[in-house]
């Protein structure tokens, strides 16, 4: 095991920062559609148009977008007034058709792609890629054994193209339109995103995996996402997000929905990483029904602002869910995060578990709801939110909701709040190590309850970017 | 030249109070030391402020690694060059394993020594980490587990030294190591630290009792009172202190003791 994960340390390289702090100068130009800036029933219209979507989605995006004007902004959690919505570009389309290969893809793509490394991860891991650049995905390939079981890994669009009635069935039921006004945003211009069906019985042992990024100014990246897993089926859906830095106010609003039927189980994993200044407010929401296990993990490090509680509802009996979150903040950073599990059926179990960093004057938070509904006998839930404050400017906040409607539950809370000690610092420095080298080492240990949850790939991506955060943080 | 050199070396606390008085003594390599000195003289304070700790302060004097002043100088720098403290109370890092944390300080040593990443080979890294595990009794199950998370007090001293036999210093100070062994961990211990000292290092042991001093036998001792060296010999004097304690120089215990 060691020997796997310092291989792949070492073909990381140590060139980290430049490898995704890059943009691509001469790509903006050469869209193939780019919308104007600003919001309207013109804009939604002729995104569907351009999609040649059929009219019972245009009219869910233009009732979306009246949900979304109808609502006012949130006035918990973080500052939302800093967003321009007049200033975001809604969508950009790169390139004309989806690419088969890796060679059909433009030159310019690959090129950034290279730098991230995809090909060498596919090589290694990858069951298939589906990759979003820009608002809409370019490259997406199938492996043939998943073809072969009857799997449907494909971006939401030809989702929606080639398997209509699936998706018209499933489509905005679990996040309604009128959820809350990003979802509502979100279902109004949404583009991209992952549509993936797994059928009955079938397991898919190898994670898939899809890769993200934002590479235009004032654009927002509105990916809508739909896993539908059949009974006693198994996926592990995997994204990274990572994105180059610019300097005005973009916006990440995404819609993740999850259908787990009985026996089935889903894991989705998240490791996302935008730059600071970027809104990232994702709603994303699972149905567990009898039997089954839904499990999110969840880790944020960049963003300006990071809003996002993944969500489970544990419909029938014995249907357990988890939810792994790691926020890391720092200067200028607000990351309120948690999860959210309601026990609708009995004998349901879940467990969040929540680690938050700050640091640099960073603000990380732990939001959670534990809801239990009359008739749900016997759930039994457990939250435990820990954070570590790395200096005096810092701040963690928890807010743990809950609301029991039944009397049988066993329902526990812990919550820690601890600083690095001078003294476990001097006992790592005392061997060599630096002192952000030191407090890197501490933070990594007390999210690797989290980080070994993650696959080896993203476990040493997730501590690697834990060490960019401490560098020159401390001393 | 001398190894490690205490130059009238003078340790405060933050709030002021002198713990260490003026000591100077001078280890080469292919010697060992002993620091024998009653609870309470100083002997912590004095590894803490060699090893650099920043809690303590050095208000005089100096101090030399292989005749450099060191005095300055980080904890992590003083680690880089080759100064190796074993703790007497190891501090836990909860989901930082022994391996994970082993190899990433030797690799900080030996980016310090080559001046850019130079890590460890892994097969070269497992193969030392299991020959040492093996050599200091430590069960290999243990390099899997979180640094000292958990760790018995027994567990926690075999793997200093597991961690000292990895680094391969040039200069130990073992703080208190005996402490809290029973006597099969000792051996097995003190054999560790045996097997280390030669041309490539030399150690210093601070302790209170003896009894780790007859499993490796120091060259010099010095008595440590109040702060102060109060005598200097050879091996002997290590028996004649198991004899008659630190009366002879200790106010506050010859008072206890009349």
């Amino acid at each position: 095991m060691a020997q796997t994960e310092t291989e792949i340390v070492e073909g990381i390289g140590s060139d980290y920062a430049t490898k995704y702090g890059f943009s691509n100068p001469d790509e903006a130009k050469d869209y193939f559609f780019k919308s104007g800036r600003g919001l309207s029933h013109e804009l939604v219209e002729a995104i569907a148009e351009h999609k040649n979507e059929p009219a019972w989605m245009r009219k869910f995006r233009h009732d979306s977008l009246e949900n979304f004007l109808r609502r006012p902004l949130p006035m918990w959690g973080g500052d939302l007034t800093g967003i321009d919505f007049d200033n975001i570009y809604y969508y950009i389309k790169p390139t004309e058709k989806q690419a088969e290969s890796w060679e059909d893809l433009p030159a310019d793509i690959k090129d950034t792609w290279d730098k991230l490394g995809i090909p060498e991860a596919e090589k290694k891991y990858l069951a298939g890629v589906g990759a979003q650049y820009e608002s809409e995905v370019v490259y997406h390939k199938l492996q043939a054994d998943l073809e072969k079981k009857g799997v449907i890994f494909l971006d939401m669009d030809s989702g929606l193209r080639e398997h209509e009635d699936l998706v018209k069935q499933y489509f905005g039921t679990i996040i309604p339109n009128n959820d809350n006004k990003f979802a509502a945003l979100n279902s109004a211009v949404w583009s991209g995103g992952s549509f993936i069906y797994v059928p009955k019985g079938v397991r898919v042992e190898l994670p898939l995996q899809a890769y993200f990024r934002i590479n235009a100014e004032n654009m927002g990246q509105f990916e809508r996402t739909l896993i539908l897993v059949d009974e006693d089926a198994y996926v592990h859906y995997v994204e990274g997000c990572t994105a180059p830095i610019y300097s005005s106010d973009s916006l990440h609003s995404a819609v993740v929905e999850i259908v787990v039927k009985k026996g089935g189980r889903c894991r989705y994993t998240t490791i996302q990483n935008w730059s600071n200044n970027v809104y990232n407010l994702v709603t994303k929401r699972a149905v567990a029904y009898e039997d089954a296990t839904m499990e999110w993990v969840d880790g944020n490090l960049g963003s300006k602002l990071t809003m996002k509680y993944p969500a489970i509802w544990l419909m029938g009996e014995h249907a357990h869910g988890e939810v792994l979150s790691i926020a890391f903040a720092g200067a200028g950073q607000h990351q309120d995060a948690g999860g959210k599990c309601v026990h609708v059926a009995p004998n349901t179990t879940s467990v969040i578990t929540s680690k938050s960093i700050s640091k640099n004057g960073g603000r990380a938070g732990y939001r959670g709801l534990l809801e239990v509904a009359k008739g749900a006998k016997n759930a039994k839930s457990k939250v435990v939110c820990d954070a570590l404050i790395l200096d005096e400017d810092s701040r963690s906040d928890t807010y743990p909701y809950i609301r029991i409607d039944e009397n049988e539950v066993d329902i526990g809370h812990e919550a820690t709040v601890s600083k690095i000690g001078e003294e476990q610092l001097f006992y790592l420095m005392s061997r060599g190590l630096s002192e952000a080298e030191a407090s890197a080492m501490v933070v990594s240990g007390f999210v690797e309850p989290i980080t070994k949850e993650l696959p080896l790939e993203y476990a040493v991506e997730m501590n690697r970017l834990i060490q960019l955060q401490m560098e020159g943080s401390v001393g | 030249m001398a190894l490690l050199e205490l130059r009238d070396l003078r340790v405060a606390l933050e709030d002021g109070t002198e713990i260490v008085k003026g000591v100077s003594l001078a280890v080469a390599t292919n010697e060992v030391h002993a620091v024998m000195g009653p609870n309470g003289s100083g002997k912590s304070t004095l590894a803490y402020a060699i090893a650099g700790h920043p809690g303590y302060e050095v208000t005089g004097g100096q101090i030399l690694l292989d005749g450099e002043d060191i005095t300055e100088a980080g904890a992590d720098e003083r680690a880089q060059k080759g100064l190796f403290l074993a703790f007497q109370y190891p501090h836990a890092i909860p989901g930082v394993t022994v391996t994970n944390f082993l190899r990433t300080a030797i690799n900080a040593v030996r980016k310090s020594k080559a001046g850019v990443d130079d890590p460890i080979p892994v097969k070269e890294f497992r193969a030392d980490l299991f020959a040492e595990m093996d050599r200091l009794k430590v069960s290999r199950e243990l390099a899997s587990r979180y640094l000292n998370d958990g760790f018995s007090g027994g567990e926690k001293k075999r793997v200093e030294i597991l961690q000292m036999a990895m680094l391969r210093p040039r200069m130990a100070v073992l703080d208190e190591t005996d402490s809290g062994l029973d006597i099969d961990a000792l051996k097995v211990v003190a054999g560790g630290v045996k097997e280390l000292v030669g041309p490539e290092m030399g150690a210093l042991v601070i302790t209170h009792y003896q009894r780790i001093l007859d499993y490796i036998e120091p060259d010099y001792v010095h008595v440590f009172v109040d702060g102060q060296i109060v005598e200097e010999g050879g091996p002997e004097l290590a028996l004649e202190l198991e004899k008659s304690g630190y009366a002879k120089w200790d106010k506050e215990e010859g008072k206890e003791a009349a």
